[in-house]
């Protein structure tokens, strides 16, 4: 009796480190997206996109607060704040590519990468001015409770989550593969001065590629924020770091890769912490990211970047 | 230029607190007040408004730069010098906190600056250094009681040493993956020494770390002194600044130094022309990281209590902010850009929270309006058409 139910507990903790994993992955996989589209198209480590998702993890929670107590229910307040946060996180990250990437852009790669490091601290810092340094928490009557599959427990949360991912990433995937909008995109990453010579405003692509990546982080954001209950305004670095080094992983500019990047991160992470060490979780998607750029730095589906120029 | 301050000021101040405007709009406000009056001053200049009072500035400028062309560089180097030692003696205690601050700080930032502006390396993670050089001289002082000047080399070749291993997977990268994997491996050291209980006591730190001791006259005789005061702490680090200061400025006339150049401006001309340019590269992290070190080593004497709370992603931003403001590659104005980021903020020190919030967005900046840095670096090569 008692062997078999010492396996039992075997399985049951690696399913639920299977559950937590696809869930932790899927986030990683959205800001993951919006790290890899950019430097696909303009080869540059947008560091302040960590601080996207943060604000849009504030925008929620400041949305969402608003709704719940105006006595809304919460899957309506979850959807109205998150179109209204995507929206509102894509107009900022289209302002910051306008202000501050678009006039460099002729500059060399140094430049760009300070500057986006500026950035990075910069809105960090803002969120914290504006919002103060302590965690701001979600409403305590959102999404509650959860059923059992094999052992493992599947917290609604963690349905909605994985849910809302999937649909987003399919969405991306049917828009980047499958419209007109999309083949420019992928064109504009692929060879841009070629592209503008056929007639795609290049700029215009820029920008949109910047927001679609923002909204994708910004929804990561509200549901991070949702998942653990509350919001800080330095969330965004660690997970911005992780989340490229998914994006790497999985061959940078290649969207495809960041999702399959984002999921195996955000497994390897959740494994990891449970098995091997939790202080030290961090840690492994540094490494992985080390060891990913010395070993292939192409990613393991391949890279996707303009290389035509030097 | 203009819809775009309009599309990004109000976007950025609408984070209210449960919907009210009050604290962040207040903020807000502020920095557009502020930035709009950057801005109407930049445009006015564009116009020529100022024009009557630039060209007599233009002309007096000149004429000092002529008068002061005349004096030779050796005497205004004497000078300053002379007022850094004069400094504790008319100042009061604050100041000379500011100025060990700020000494540490140039030592950091001309290790930086070997890295980043001499080789072309943009380290996000030397902080990593400045934290391999302090936990050494903690760790060897509190468990072997061995003096702060025998340690001091000690804790340069610990960090040499992480400055290998650090820069070793890096050779074969890419500018902006090196950055990253720099900043990776800064919070992997940040993030060991916090969890390492048995080694580095974590998140409580270590205490009790002896001060550099010296043999000086005391009651008539030599005897053995513990350098306590912040007075004594400023010449120390006095000493350690005007070393680092003499050394990488010979590394920048040196042949190793013209390596780096000639490294950091094209890598595979470099490799054609016989530079080692994978040993040159290890050589610029390892020398760079040997003055952090230092730095931090002697940041572990003075503090007298190490912990992983100093050693943070934006310590490393804030060094690189000094070096990217003063100039890369120069060594006045990694100097100047000390002095620019922490004794300027010393002086506005009712807007301490805005501090790195200024940083960042200055850095952005000038990045658009100033690349080069404030007091930018001559280039040690001659290029051949510059030559004739």
């Amino acid at each position: 009796m008692a062997p078999a139910f010492h396996k039992a507990q075997h399985v049951e903790v690696f399913l639920q480190q299977l559950v937590n994993g696809i869930t932790l992955g899927g986030v990683y996989a959205l800001v993951a997206l919006g790290y890899t589209m950019v430097y696909g198209i303009i080869q540059l480590i947008n560091f302040a996109h960590g601080e996207i998702f943060a604000a849009g993890g504030y925008m929620g929670v400041i949305l969402i607060s608003w709704m719940v107590a105006q006595g809304y229910p919460p899957f309506v307040c979850l959807g109205v704040a998150l179109v209204l946060a995507m929206g509102y996180c894509a107009l900022l990250a289209m302002a910051v590519e306008k202000l501050v990437y678009k006039p460099l852009r002729s500059s060399s790669r140094l430049s760009v990468l300070l500057s986006a490091l500026g950035m990075s601290i910069f809105l960090q810092n803002g969120l914290m001015l504006t919002q103060g340094v302590y965690d701001r928490a979600y409403p305590g009557e959102m999404v509650q409770g959860g059923f059992e599959i094999g052992g493992a427990v599947v917290s609604y949360m963690q349905v909605v989550i994985v849910g809302i991912t999937v649909a987003l990433l399919v969405g991306l995937n049917a828009l980047v593969f499958k419209t007109r909008v999309g083949k420019a995109m992928r064109a504009t990453a692929q060879d841009k001065t070629m592209s503008a010579l056929v007639g795609i405003n290049a700029s215009r692509i820029i920008s949109l590629t910047f927001a679609i990546g923002a909204a994708l982080a910004c929804a990561a954001g509200i549901m991070v924020g949702m998942y653990y209950g509350s919001v800080r305004y330095d969330m965004g670095f660690v997970l911005g770091v992780k989340a490229f080094s998914a994006a790497v992983l999985g061959g940078i500019g290649n969207i495809t890769g960041a999702m399959l990047g984002g999921l195996i991160i955000g497994m390897i992470e959740v494994f990891a912490a449970g098995y091997i060490s939790s202080e030290y979780k961090d840690v492994f998607a540094f490494i992985i990211l080390i060891g990913v750029l010395y070993f292939m730095p192409t990613g393991i589906m391949g890279e996707n970047v303009d290389d035509t120029r030097v | 230029m203009l819809w775009l301050y309009v599309l990004l000021w109000p976007l950025l101040g609408i984070k209210p607190e449960g919907l009210e405007f009050a604290a962040s709009t207040a903020i807000w406000a502020k920095v557009a007040v502020v930035s709009a009056i950057l801005l109407a001053l930049w445009q006015l200049k564009g116009r020529g408004v100022f024009d009557f009072a630039s060209r007599p500035a233009q002309a007096l400028s000149q004429a000092l730069g002529k008068a002061t062309g005349r004096v030779a560089t050796w005497i205004w180097l004497v000078l300053v010098f002379a007022g850094a030692v004069v400094f504790p003696l008319v100042t009061e205690r604050y100041a000379h906190d500011v100025a060990i601050s700020v000494l540490v700080y140039i030592c950091l930032g001309l290790g930086l600056n070997v890295v980043v502006g001499m080789a072309g390396l943009l380290d996000l993670g030397y902080i990593a250094f400045y934290g391999v050089g302090a936990y050494t001289y903690a760790l060897l002082s509190v468990h072997f009681g061995l003096s702060f000047w025998l340690c001091l080399p000690i804790a340069g070749a610990f960090s040499a040493c992480a400055g290998c291993i650090i820069g070793y997977p890096t050779l074969r990268m890419r500018g902006d993956y090196l950055a990253i994997v720099t900043l990776g491996f800064g919070e992997i050291v940040r993030i060991v020494l916090n969890n390492w209980m048995s080694l580095t006591h974590g998140p409580n730190g270590i205490l009790g770390i002896k001060p550099p001791g010296a043999y000086w006259w005391q009651d008539g005789h030599i005897e053995h002194i513990w350098l306590g005061s912040l007075e004594q702490f400023y010449y120390v680090i006095l000493g350690l600044a005007v070393c680092t200061i003499v050394a990488v400025h010979r590394l920048n006339h040196s042949r190793i130094g013209r390596a780096f150049e000639a490294v950091r401006e094209d890598q595979t001309a470099a490799e054609l022309m016989g530079v080692n340019t994978l040993g040159i590269k290890l050589l610029a992290y390892s020398l760079g990281a040997i003055f952090g070190g230092l730095a931090g080593a002697f940041f572990a004497a003075r503090m007298r209590f190490v912990s992983p709370e100093s050693f943070t992603f934006i310590e490393s931003a804030m060094v690189l902010a000094m070096v990217v403001l003063g100039g890369m590659g120069s060594i006045p104005g990694v100097i100047l850009g000390a002095l620019a980021l922490i004794a300027l903020p010393e002086i506005f020190r009712g807007f301490e929270l805005y501090r790195m919030f200024v940083f960042g967005g200055v850095m952005a900046m000038m990045m658009l309006f100033r690349p080069k840095g404030l007091w930018p670096a001559k280039r040690m090569g001659v290029r051949s058409e510059e030559r004739d």
